[in-house]
């Protein structure tokens, strides 16, 4: 429990309150960005190089320009007069305090049966590359073609079709 | 209190944020903003079990890891595409007002 | 060879079914021919067997239905009463077959005629030989059928057709009664055959057992049983109140009348008495008689008075004829009744070759008058048709008992026995004053066809051989056959009662029968003497009255209509008949017409009610039941909001519940 954690994990929080709290469309994807990276970081911590590298690429790099560029492109009656949150919102606010309480408890209940290692594994790069290429290269490939499926699908879905206003 | 447990804690809070955003914002973005945050909680979950867990040469957690991340990336693509195009239709991405589905 | 003998007559039959007339004719006549060479044999055969002093008495018997323990068996006998019937039917048959070739030429129906006429023959035989009550009741129906069929042979002619229906509807009133009694024999015997070795029904030791049981009235039930079956003779040969159809049976050609109605199947029925004596017999006190005979006796006496009375007013010659076979059947059966089998047999073997001859004869007179029948319209044709005269008088004096012809003989016999009756001297005046009848109307008869003046229209001409030949070799026999049963020689009598005959003169001195003789002569004579006073050689044209008629208007018309008898079942039993028919057709129509509509109103509004309750309550229950589906149904379709972030809620919700669940429930 050392002070670096608290503070990434206090950065995380926080973007992630922002994100889902703040007012402007732009400023909830900027604050989610901020908890990527907050969650990158805490990746490197835990000595997974290879996972908080990829997700600064891809979720910072990727995913949250994507994001951007939606929120820019349904602006619309974007700050309107009803509020941003719904109606029901403590329903969905009750449900998540749910959700916390019981994954807390749960936590709590039975970490002390897991044996814990505190040692660092020593993992290369070249080591995650191997085992995708050899115990991992199935789902490699599927992976490879879901990517390519979505990306055909994402094109079809956002293409203008034929009559459409632009 | 375990450093394992600490990070659990973590995860589980970020994932609570990110369905509460997901279950009470009005605009359908922000509400796959709040399943990408849920996505990343869990990611981190696996990779707090990777290293605190047996066996961590196995790689497992990182690749569950990695291969969420990248399946979480297309989702948003495909979602986000969806919402640009209903975006079209209806003109409006507020959630409450997509009741086409309504019993 | 005995069953052969019906058997081949009516085997041809199905092969003449061909338009192919002189092969039609030659089989018929063929096989009746070889049919009386047969009966020959069979005579000759029971002659040897009587002049040798043992009576012939074979039958052959067979089982044809078994039920359980009871039989019934079928079979024929010969005997010498068969035997004599068998040469008498196939040998008038023969003769008649022969004249109905010249009779029938010009009808077109040549085939179908003999056709009908074998199936009759072999019939007859049938009932003639029969050993069993069943078989001969069974050809007697057959018989009753062809008698239809040819008298309604002209059935485009609706008298003719209407005539065959009351034949066959009278005879079968009798029948009825006669099957009534082979029932109740069955039932009390256990056998219908007549002979059979002692166990047949005719033997003594079923007789007893007849005797003893009792039936209603105080008759045994032989005496019953007897009665039943004299109903069914009655029927078919015509005795008093069922003789309405014979008459009216001259609707058929003449050869159908000669044969049918003449010699063979009215004599069916004092066959079938004859046969059947045993029965009749049964019980019988010695010099009194049974109940049973005695009605037979009364009736025969009747019938043979009535029928010669209205025989004399009778204008159409076929009907004469008719009326006189009806008369001489009652004489034939108060024969049985007064004297025996041996006294009505003599007089139906007579009368059926001198009934037949003159039929045949008026068949003749027919032809030659170019189908003319009424008598007032004929007239001196014993210069036109010699042979016809010659034969029929012949005849008309055997009829009229005139001695020493055939008739005289036979009717004696039958005039000695009813004046040695002890019961009744009745029937011997009744029997008498008919005699004087038959010679008045025979003579009344003659008068009008033969003699005076012609008064029919065309050219009357003699038959040609092949219808004259017959009724010569009739009119021999119609002579010389009486001297089988003068008292002289009482052949035939003992023929079939088994007696040893000789002939001896003495015969005609026994008491009393040469006075009857005179009695019976001049009464005959008498008869002819008023007849040829009051019609011979005078020749009253067609629309003046009879002289007759002229003395005794009332009388005369009386007789002229059949005194009233048809008209007596008309207004009674057919009128009866006519209401039941009504009746039943209203019964029919309102009563059970009535319940159908009823069930069928009933079964409708049940159908109603049930569509009402089908409609209001199953349907509204029905209709209820789906509302409040529908409705709960859209309450929870509320559900669906359609809003995505209702169903995340609810997933959310749920994974929480179950996670808790799982979590709890794993607690140690």
């Amino acid at each position: 429990m050392t002070i670096v954690f608290w503070i990434l994990a206090a950065l995380t929080v926080a973007g992630a309150l922002a994100a889902v709290t703040l007012r402007n469309t732009v400023h909830c994807a900027l604050a989610v960005t901020t908890a990527f990276a907050g969650l990158a970081l805490l990746f490197l911590q835990l000595d997974a190089q290879f996972a908080g590298f990829a997700q600064i690429l891809v979720y910072i790099g990727a995913v949250a320009i994507l994001v951007v560029f939606a929120i820019l492109l349904t602006r619309g009656s974007e700050t309107s007069e009803h509020g941003v949150f719904s109606p029901t919102w403590l329903a969905g606010l009750c449900i998540a305090a749910a959700v916390f309480a019981l994954l807390g408890w749960a936590v709590l209940r039975s970490v002390n049966a897991i044996p814990q290692q505190v040692m660092a594994p020593a993992i290369t790069v070249k080591d995650v590359g191997n085992a995708l290429m050899t115990r991992y290269v199935l789902p490699l490939e599927i992976v490879a073609l879901l990517l390519t499926a979505a990306m055909v699908g994402a094109v079809i879905v956002a293409m203008h079709e034929k009559g459409d206003v632009k | 209190m375990t450093p394992l447990a600490g990070y659990l804690l973590v995860a589980a809070l970020v994932f609570a944020i990110g369905l509460a955003g997901a279950l009470t914002r009005r605009n359908a973005i922000l509400v796959l903003i709040g399943i990408e945050l849920m996505l990343n909680a869990a990611n981190l979950n696996l990779i707090a079990f990777w290293r605190f867990g047996p066996h961590p040469e196995a790689l497992t957690g990182v690749m569950f890891a990695v291969f969420s991340i990248a399946v979480a990336a297309a989702e948003a693509a495909v979602g986000l595409g969806l919402v640009i195009s209903i975006y079209r239709h209806v003109r409006t991405a507020d959630l409450d007002k997509m009741n086409r589905m309504k019993g | 060879m005995i069953p052969a003998v019906p058997m081949v007559a009516a085997g041809v039959i199905a092969l003449l079914k061909q338009p192919r007339r002189r092969a039609a004719a030659a089989l018929a006549i063929g096989s009746l021919a070889f049919s009386l060479l047969v009966a020959l044999a069979a005579f000759g055969h029971v002659l040897g067997g009587w002049a040798s002093g043992h009576a012939v008495r074979e039958s052959v018997n067979f089982t044809w239905v078994e039920f359980g323990s009871a039989t019934v068996d079928l079979g024929w006998v010969l005997d010498p009463l068969s035997a004599v019937m068998m040469v008498m039917v196939t040998f008038v048959g023969l003769l008649i077959f022969i004249y109905s070739t010249g009779y029938m030429a010009h009808d077109e129906n040549f085939t179908r005629f003999f056709c009908f006429l074998s199936l009759f023959a072999g019939a007859m035989l049938g009932v003639v030989i029969a050993n069993s009550l069943l078989l001969l009741f069974m050809c007697w129906e057959l018989v009753g059928l062809t008698s239809y069929l040819l008298i309604g042979f002209w059935f485009q002619k609706p008298s003719a057709a209407a005539a065959a229906k009351k034949a066959f509807l009278t005879t079968r009133v009798g029948d009825v009664f006669f099957l009534l009694g082979i029932v109740w024999l069955f039932a009390q015997t256990g056998t219908l055959l007549f002979y059979n070795n002692g166990a047949g029904s005719m033997e003594p030791l079923a007789l007893g057992g007849l005797l003893a049981a009792p039936a209603a009235l105080g008759l045994s039930a032989a005496s019953a049983i007897a009665l039943l079956i004299f109903a069914g003779a009655a029927g078919k040969s015509g005795q008093l109140p069922l003789h309405v159809w014979l008459p009216d049976a001259m609707e058929g050609p003449t050869p159908v009348s000669a044969l049918i109605h003449a010699a063979t199947m009215v004599a069916a029925g004092v066959y079938l008495v004859a046969r059947v004596y045993p029965l009749m017999q049964a019980g019988m006190p010695t010099g009194g008689t049974t109940t049973a005979l005695t009605v037979v006796t009364w009736v025969g006496a009747s019938t043979a008075v009535f029928a010669a009375l209205i025989a004399v007013a009778q204008n159409d010659i076929k009907r004469i004829l008719a009326y006189s076979t009806v008369s001489q059947l009652g004489y034939m059966m108060a024969g049985l009744g007064l004297g025996g089998v041996a006294v009505g047999m003599f007089h139906l073997i007579t009368h059926a070759f001198f009934k037949a001859l003159l039929f045949m004869g008026a068949g003749s007179v027919i032809h030659g008058c170019h189908e003319e029948q009424d008598i007032r319209h004929m007239g001196g044709l014993w210069k036109k048709m010699p042979v016809t005269f010659a034969t029929y008088a012949a005849g008309m004096l055997a009829l009229a008992g005139f001695v020493p012809f055939a008739g005289f003989w036979s009717k004696d016999a039958i005039l000695e026995s009813a004046q040695g009756w002890k019961l009744s001297q009745g029937p011997f005046f009744m029997l008498v004053f008919g005699a004087l009848l038959t010679a008045f109307y025979m003579t009344r008869q003659v008068s009008y066809v033969f003699f005076g003046a012609y008064r029919g229209h065309g050219h009357a001409h003699e038959s040609p051989r092949v219808m004259t030949s017959p009724l010569a070799i009739l009119a021999f026999f119609a002579v010389t056959l009486g001297f089988l049963g003068t008292p002289a020689w009482p052949w035939f009598r003992s023929f079939l009662s088994d007696r040893p005959a000789r002939f001896e003169l003495a015969g005609f001195s026994e008491p009393g029968i040469l006075a009857l003789m005179l009695t019976s002569t001049g009464v005959v004579v008498a008869g002819l003497l008023l007849g040829w006073w009051l019609y011979g050689n005078k020749s009253p044209r067609a629309d003046e009255p009879d002289a007759l008629e002229k003395a005794m208007p009332p009388v005369w018309r009386a007789l002229r209509d059949r005194l009233y008898v048809d008209e007596l079942y008309g207004a009674t039993v057919i009128a009866f008949y006519a209401w039941f028919a009504r009746v039943a057709d209203w019964l029919d129509r309102r009563v059970w017409g009535g319940i159908v509509s009823l069930v069928t109103g009933f079964f409708g509004l049940w159908a109603k009610f049930n569509r009402f309750l089908d409609t209001y309550w199953v349907d509204g229950a029905f209709d209820k039941g789906c509302e409040e589906l529908s409705s709960g149904g859209g309450l929870v379709a509320r559900v669906q909001s359609g809003r995505v972030q209702t169903y995340l809620r609810l997933l959310a919700l749920a994974v929480v519940v179950l996670a808790a669940i799982l979590i709890w429930s794993s607690h140690p």
